[in-house]
């Protein structure tokens, strides 16, 4: 769901403990770019904490009007991220949920005070590297990359511009592909209801990607790199998809 | 000039095709026309390209951002404004308008609407109509009820009059016959258009003879016909005024060469004061088309005075419900009468560039069609639309007033899903998008992603047995490889590698699984 901010963004000093919320698509697709996240920001001095009880923001649902079923599953990550220390989302979109949707879904619930509070204590993971670590930027690796934002990390999150930042301080040369604002197609539950459109939508920006001429996407968004790394695969292109966490991650132990 | 060599009956076959295309799109469903549209690579083509350009205009007539931020938020303020002191400022427009010598008639259906609109032109005698562009007279589907009472209506801006010609609908709020090629123009002129000799138009590709062609054709008939119809972009209520943006001066034709002048609006579109003007014009035509200002801005504040030697003797507004007191006294879907029409919701909407007006099946396309149609015409028939769209955003970012679009679409899902009571203020309808199959995902999905321990049990055998999953999961896989799922779940490899779920204190107190 994209909606401006429910509120406006304090950056809290570093600090020594946070929350990592996997996202469910993180967990079952891509956990080593999780891992990857926990080793990075534990190199970085923070203490990070996973809570086994933590499983999906709620997103599906909610964006799909099943709002009971989604405040269910809500309801839990409001009791796994129940300690006052920030929450780093692996996911634009999950953050986007819980920073911004949350404030609708618990809208005269018992637990929207609290709801309110994990949103404003939540930040997209390339959002806290690069406003709350604020790292010195490294040399130059050579190595180039093509970025696609997703819309949540766009628009909702705002934060378009970490992910350039937190990609070019690590020193990887950033390319944009053609209408680099442009919706790949995923919207969850999208890509299945509205198949042929979704598929054109992908198919038009997997081009723009293989346009760029580089042999790696990143994203900080997992759907988004399934939906158009999974159209490149089935064209044949030889081009392979990771999370921002992990790029980050490599380039920590590179300059090791 | 360009002439072609050219078959006539080869080219009136063509059009032929081109009616019977659209009659067949407009049969289908959501699905089966936005299909129909992606495998059109022409309309592909044209589509992507216009919006392209579309969003370029609007980017370069807005080089600073701050202002454009500012206006933004003047224009939601007074549509806002507008919209809280609407039952007040429709009353005020009544009474300034009937003492400004302008009839007023209301209409609460789209059939009323027509009716009225009929019954002022029969009292008149009035067989010929020349109209300017109004979205509303094509959502009440004005021209069809005309026809059918034996009067003949003329759309008079060069797109309208061009899908008229084509018996199409427009796929555009701002370009109406943006989806047509000039070769598909040259042979609707040709076939279809008849000039006042009664001789065809000639076959031509060329753009500024055939713009030539059908505003000769036109001037006959803005001298001659009996009653001007127009829409309103503004009305004023403290002063009386009806506004009108356009760029052909048709409007202008419309409403002051004929002696009779029916203006038609839906109710939302009342401002209070004459200075509320500035800034949504402003908005509305830099969003629309990228333009400053249009090249027309009339202001229609009474029929024609003693001694005045031009302007209708009559004029008329029809205010138009269809719907709208419903939106407004829904607490969630009000905003969407803040809309000022300007189309740059759709211009820089994905699915709409690349499936096109038409596919939409409602007077109304893209995002606002999408929160619109559904509300006028029930979720029972028009509940598809609000799944053509991936929340992506860029609707919301590109609203000159701010209307929430996506939160929009969302709740209609939810209306459209909703097992509620029905009440008085129900969109018609509502729940009838809820399929038991859909219902019973979201129930286990809930479940499964509930409870922590069948979570993790869930993902352990999606993991675990990810060799097993199927390789073709329906549309997914028709373009996309399906994802694989890891060997070991995050939670696995965190537990792995001892990383702690809570902070120590908490983890004391509260004895966390
Ligand atoms: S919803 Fe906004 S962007 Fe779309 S037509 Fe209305 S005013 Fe313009």
């Amino acid at each position: 769901m994209t909606s401006s901010p429910a509120l406006p963004r304090v950056y809290p000093p570093k600090p020594s403990q946070v929350y990592l919320m996997g996202t469910c698509l993180v967990d079952s697709f891509d956990p080593q770019a999780g891992m990857d996240a926990i080793q990075f920001l534990q190199h970085h001095g923070i203490e990070v904490l996973f809570p086994q009880q933590q499983s999906c923001c709620g997103q599906p649902a909610f964006n799909s009007g099943f709002d009971d079923e989604a405040r269910q599953v809500a309801r839990q990550q409001l009791k796994a991220f129940v300690a006052d220390i920030p929450v780093v989302v692996m996911m634009g979109s999950c953050a986007a949920m819980l920073h911004c949707d949350y404030a609708r879904l618990f809208e005269g619930q018992p637990e929207e005070a609290q709801a309110n509070a994990l949103a404003a204590r939540t930040f997209e993971f390339t959002e806290f590297v690069d406003r709350v670590l604020c790292l010195p930027p490294s040399p130059a690796s050579g190595e180039r990359v093509v970025l696609h934002t997703s819309c949540s990390a766009r628009r909702s999150m705002g934060v378009a511009e970490c992910h350039q930042r937190v990609l070019q301080n690590s020193g990887v040369e950033v390319i944009e592909p053609n209408r680099v604002s442009e919706c790949c197609g995923f919207g969850g539950t999208f890509a299945l209801k509205q198949g042929d459109i979704s598929a054109a939508m992908a198919c038009d920006k997997a081009e723009a990607v293989a346009a760029c001429g580089v042999d790696t996407l990143v994203s900080a968004d997992c759907g988004c790199l399934m939906n158009i790394g999974g159209t490149l695969a089935k064209q044949g292109r030889p081009i392979k998809t990771r999370h921002i966490a992990s790029l980050l991650r490599q380039r920590q132990e590179e300059s090791l | 000039m360009t002439v072609h060599n050219y078959d006539p009956a080869l080219i009136a076959v063509q059009v032929d095709n081109d009616e019977k295309a659209f009659a067949d799109l407009r049969q289908r469903h959501f699905k089966a026309r936005a299909k129909m549209s992606l495998e059109n690579e022409q309309l592909r083509g044209s589509f992507l390209g216009a919006t392209d350009f579309l969003q370029a205009k609007r980017r370069a007539v807005f080089p600073d951002t701050d202002e454009l931020e500012q206006l933004r938020d003047r224009g939601e303020a007074i549509r806002q404004q507008s919209l809280a002191q609407l039952p007040d400022l429709l009353e005020t427009l009544e009474k300034n308008l009937t003492a400004n010598g302008i009839q007023v008639h209301w209409a609460e259906t789209a059939e009323q609407a027509c009716a009225q609109v009929h019954s002022i032109l029969a009292m008149n005698n009035a067989r010929t109509v020349v109209k300017g562009k109004s979205m509303v007279s094509e959502e009440i589907e004005l021209n069809h009820y005309l026809e059918k009472q034996g009067i003949e209506c003329l759309e008079s801006d060069m797109g309208e009059y061009l899908v008229q010609l084509a018996k199409e609908m427009p796929s555009h709020i701002i370009m109406p016959a943006i989806h047509k090629t000039t070769a598909q123009i040259a042979r609707l002129m040709h076939t279809r258009a008849e000039r006042s000799d009664g001789q065809s138009v000639s076959y031509t590709e060329d753009v500024d003879e055939l713009i030539g062609n059908a505003r000769a054709i036109l001037r006959d008939k803005f001298a001659s016909a009996d009653a001007g119809i127009s829409g309103v972009n503004m009305a004023i209520a403290n002063t009386g005024t009806l506004c009108l943006v356009e760029n052909e001066g048709n409007g202008r034709m419309s409403t002051t060469a004929p002696p009779i002048h029916i203006a038609i609006t839906g109710i939302e579109k009342v401002v209070a004061d004459l200075a509320d003007v500035p800034d949504l014009l402003s908005l509305l035509t830099r969003s629309a088309t990228g333009q400053n200002i249009s090249t027309y801005f009339n202001m229609i504040s009474s029929p024609r005075r003693g001694g005045e030697l031009d302007g209708p003797e009559q004029v008329h507004l029809v205010l138009v419900d269809n719907g709208r007191s419903r939106m407004f006294n829904h607490p969630q879907l009000k905003p969407t009468l803040q809309c000022i029409r300007c189309g740059a919701c759709m211009n820089h909407c994905p699915v709409y560039a690349r499936i096109g007006g038409h596919a939409y099946g409602s007077t109304y396309p893209g995002p606002i069609g999408q929160v619109v149609t559904p509300q006028m015409q029930g979720l029972d028939k028009q509940g598809e639309l609000v799944s053509a769209c991936t929340l992506n955003g860029a609707c919301g970012d590109a609203c000159p007033v701010r209307i929430p679009l996506p939160k929009l679409i969302r709740e209609l899902r939810h209306e459209a899903n909703s097992t509620a009571p029905a009440s008085e203020l129900d969109i018609p309808g509502k729940g009838s998008q809820r399929h038991l199959g859909e219902a019973l995902i979201w129930k286990g999905w809930a479940l499964a992603h509930q409870y922590g321990p069948l979570y993790r049990s869930i993902t352990w055998v999606l993991t675990r047995g990810r060799k097993l999953l199927p390789h073709h999961l329906g549309a997914w896989t028709a373009t996309r490889t399906l994802p694989v799922p890891a060997k070991y779940s995050l939670h696995d490899l965190a537990r792995g590698a001892g990383i702690g779920e809570q902070p120590a204190n908490r983890r004391l107190n509260e004895g966390e699984a």
